[in-house]
């Protein structure tokens, strides 16, 4: 039995998990955006001078010192720019730098998943710079899908899974937040099923709540929906049970776990959360929902990935 | 300099592209600029990356029993917003006299008595259903959709080649088309501003949701189809898919004491609208051919009892008859008090001895059409044809007039289209499709453009080998003002809007 996990390896499945999806994620965002506002009369000229700045925003990046944050910046810092964290490139090389040293910890499958992914992006960057970027966009998101596929079908469900889960439900939370906060531009009519699309939720709310795409229900569904396995409350539960099967806690009175107490906290909340006051209270919210992410991560790293005891010399006498 | 439109020869026929060699007509003047520098090789790689985007997509029709890609072809159909309004109006004008004729012919019969169509007309038309006679649908809409088929004559001019008011197909290749443009060449949409066309599900939805029976709080829409083996297949699975709704085959469904009902896990489930891609044939055995295992046995009835609305209505074939389609213009004046804005290709009607006689003397100099045919078939194009061809036609004409209708032969107008690694001219059309909510018609802008792929070829429906093209229709100079920024959006105060400067950064794990 593998019950037990060294700190590093769990790190590191922590991180490749989150990195992933972010991965993921980003590369949904950006090729909504940039792709929906090519088909917008709204917007002049539609090609190289769309604003991208919002996007920006939503990914807490900045856009760079005396550059218009147009396609081209976008692509280049949010997409391909390889030393970034935040950009799909630095993600998926991060992920991959992870994967490789828990190699045995992983199924091979997975592990060649990533270094296929790592190693194509420039030529998948090539090719997205002469059809335009989507080429690239769609590789990322088939290389995240196949990732987490292969976790969930070739890897035993055990604490090792539970940290690549967790991070994947970390960042995933984390996301809807931000893609709830920052408004996608466009008419007014698109900026909603925008957003929708942008979590690859479209079909899903339209099979579930039809065409009456108002506003209130978009933001539902993203954060409330207990089906839906982007939204927020459902990235919530999943990380929850990961946490509570690590480590199960006192039966009768208390939480010794300080990462589950933002994340249960906030889970009771969007639970039983009243819909027809989510208007009002969806600034709160999202933004709890962020500091409830980060809370827990620095939580989690705290608990289980202290591996690194400062070292001091020992002297005699 | 050599570039890719050196190679372009017009044909005898209106070029859409260029006015004469080297001279693009202005709405494509930005077009040709970005495609001129581009090497040949490089719009073939483009052509195959597009190819492939369609057939990972799925997006096919059943060819000859296989499933194809629908062949999309590269190069950008372009109608400026001035021609488009023309076109709108045209077309909504068309199918407002189609309504209002219908109405009339399965209602109060005002025309036949006022002479402006012999009744045997109606009668002797196949596809005239008593069974709907003396009925009207709910919110007085029998054409929820259609697809009106237009192509420009030699002089530039869009003219009307038929009417399709039963179930009008190739609206998912409009949407799929536009989906791979926008993917796979994107720098063609850098320097203008186009319709887009993803409108369309939620508008027909509304459309399918108005016609519901009257006191329906919220009516359920089904997609009826044929199942998997039918060639538009793939359209009623997208169509469901972008509405929403169930898509059904006539084995899901049946009728009990006038409704109709869907079976699913949880029992059975009332439905309201039927949006049905099922010709009328096959719709209810009952009622029409009692071979049909595609269909649901008492839907006719449960319509008629005003309990499910069926879209479109049963019966509209009769406007799709070519002999019917000579009279519109007189329908359009006769109902709308209008002049037509698009006007028929010259026909002439067979039913009439004299016409007949004239006809059989020129079939080598007329196009011959079966008036109940659809995609192309058993059409004839006298210059083309063989005398041995043109001697059975002679045969089918005497023995059957009024099955036929002649056309003078048009010149369909031409596209460049990409052909190996060189452009060549082929004859193209133009299906826009509208949708009747009953308070108005809507245009898709755009529509299907139909590629006729072999040389000379003047059919272009895709049950004869044809391909498409995207169809982009320019925003004109007063809607190419920014769409001002949502003013109502109750969800995010301004206050939220602010937190997006304030975003806070992503974390990141140790480096490595």
């Amino acid at each position: 039995m593998n019950d037990e996990l060294l700190s590093r390896m769990a790190e590191t499945l922590f991180w490749t998990g989150r990195y992933v999806e972010r991965a993921d994620d980003t590369a949904r965002l950006v090729d909504v955006y940039v792709h929906r506002l090519l088909g917008d009369p709204g917007t002049q000229g539609a090609g190289s001078a769309v604003d991208c700045g919002p996007l920006f925003g939503i990914l807490g990046v900045k856009p760079g010192e005396d550059t218009e944050p147009d396609v081209g910046v976008a692509l280049f810092r949010l997409a391909y720019d390889a030393t970034s964290p935040s950009a799909i490139s630095g993600s998926v090389l991060a992920a991959r730098a992870g994967a490789r040293g828990i190699r045995e910890v992983i199924s091979s499958e997975m592990w060649e998943c990533l270094n296929v992914a790592g190693h194509g992006l420039a030529g998948q960057r090539r090719a997205a710079e002469r059809l335009g970027p989507h080429v690239y966009l769609r590789f990322i998101r088939e290389r995240a899908a196949l990732f987490f596929g292969l976790a969930d079908s070739t890897m035993s469900h055990d604490d090792a899974w539970r940290f690549l889960v967790l991070g994947r439900s970390l960042e995933r939370a984390d996301m809807t937040a931000r893609l709830l906060l920052a408004r996608l531009p466009g008419p007014q009519e698109q900026g909603w099923p925008l957003l929708l699309h942008a979590c690859g939720a479209y079909e899903s709310f339209i099979r579930t709540h039809g065409w009456a795409a108002e506003p209130t229900k978009i933001a539902e569904f993203l954060l409330l929906d207990r089906l839906f396995p982007r939204s927020a409350l459902h990235s919530l539960v999943t990380a929850e049970d990961c946490l509570m099967a690590l480590n199960p806690g006192p039966v009768r009175i208390g939480m010794d776990d300080p990462a589950r107490r933002p994340i249960g906290r906030l889970r009771t909340t969007l639970e039983y959360a009243d819909p027809a006051q989510l208007p009002d209270q969806l600034p709160e919210l999202l933004g709890e929902l962020q500091q409830a992410c980060v809370e827990a991560c620095d939580a989690i790293t705290k608990r289980y990935f202290q591996y690194e005891a400062p070292v001091t010399w020992e002297r005699d006498g | 300099m050599a570039d890719i439109f050196d190679g372009y020869r017009l044909a005898q026929a209106w070029d859409e592209m260029f006015a004469a060699p080297g001279k693009p007509r202005t709405p494509y003047d930005s077009l040709v600029s970005v495609l001129q520098p581009m090497d040949p090789a490089e719009l073939r790689y483009r052509a195959d990356q597009l190819a492939r985007v369609f057939t990972d997509r799925g997006v096919t029709y059943d060819f000859a029993g296989e499933e194809r890609p629908f062949p999309l072809d590269l190069i950008p159909r372009v109608i400026d917003a001035v021609e488009w309004d023309l076109v709108a109006r045209g077309v909504r004008q068309r199918v407002l006299a189609l309504e209002a004729f219908l109405a009339d012919v399965y209602g109060a019969g005002r025309l036949f008595d006022d002479g402006v169509m012999p009744w045997r007309l109606i009668y002797t038309s196949p596809r005239f259903r008593r069974e709907v006679a003396d009925f009207a649908p709910p919110n007085g809409v029998r054409v929820h959709v259609a697809g009106i088929d237009l192509i420009r004559d030699e002089q530039g001019r869009f003219r009307v080649l038929e009417d399709n008011v039963r179930v009008p197909s190739g609206v998912s290749y409009v949407i799929e088309n536009r989906l791979a443009m926008t993917r796979t060449f994107p720098a063609l949409f850098a320097e203008q501003s186009v319709h887009r066309v993803d409108e369309y599900p939620s508008r027909l939805l509304a459309a399918l949701r108005a016609a519901a029976p009257s006191g329906t709080a919220d009516p359920c829409v089904v997609v009826l189809t044929p199942g998997v083996h039918n060639a538009a297949y793939f359209e009623h699975t997208l169509l469901a898919r972008l509405m929403g709704v169930e898509l059904v085959e006539g084995r899901d469904l049946f009728c009990s004491r006038n409704r109709v009902f869907v079976h699913t896990t949880r029992g059975s489930r009332p439905v309201d609208v039927i949006y049905r891609r099922v010709d009328d044939d096959f719709l209810d055995p009952l009622h029409f051919r009692p071979d049909s295992v595609i269909g649901c046995p008492g839907v006719i009835n449960a319509a008629r009892a005003g309990y499910v609305t069926i879209a479109n209505a049963v019966g509209n074939g009769v406007a799709d008859d070519k002999l019917v389609y000579t009279y519109i213009p007189d329908l359009i004046r006769y109902y709308l008090h209008e002049e037509p804005l698009l006007d028929n290709v010259e026909s002439y009607r067979l039913d009439d001895p004299d016409v007949l006689a004239w006809a059989l003397d020129s079939l080598d100099e007329l196009v011959v059409k079966p008036v109940d045919g659809a995609g192309g078939s058993g059409i004839v194009i006298g210059p083309q044809a063989t005398p041995a061809e043109l001697a059975v036609l002679r045969e089918q004409l005497i023995t059957d007039p009024r099955g036929w209708m002649a056309q003078r032969p048009v010149a369909l107008s031409t596209s460049p289209v990409l052909i190996g690694e060189g452009l060549a001219p082929r004859h193209i059309d133009l299906r826009p499709f509208a949708v009747n909510d009953g308070e108005d018609v809507w245009l898709l802008p755009g529509g299907l453009t139909r590629v006729a792929l072999p040389e000379g070829e003047l059919k272009v429906n895709s049950s004869q080998g044809g391909g498409s093209k995207d169809t982009w229709v320019l925003v004109g100079p007063q809607a190419a003002q920014p769409t001002p920024l949502p003013a109502a959006f109750p969800l995010l105060t301004p206050r939220a809007t602010a937190a997006v400067a304030t975003a806070i950064e992503r974390q990141s794990g140790p480096d490595q």
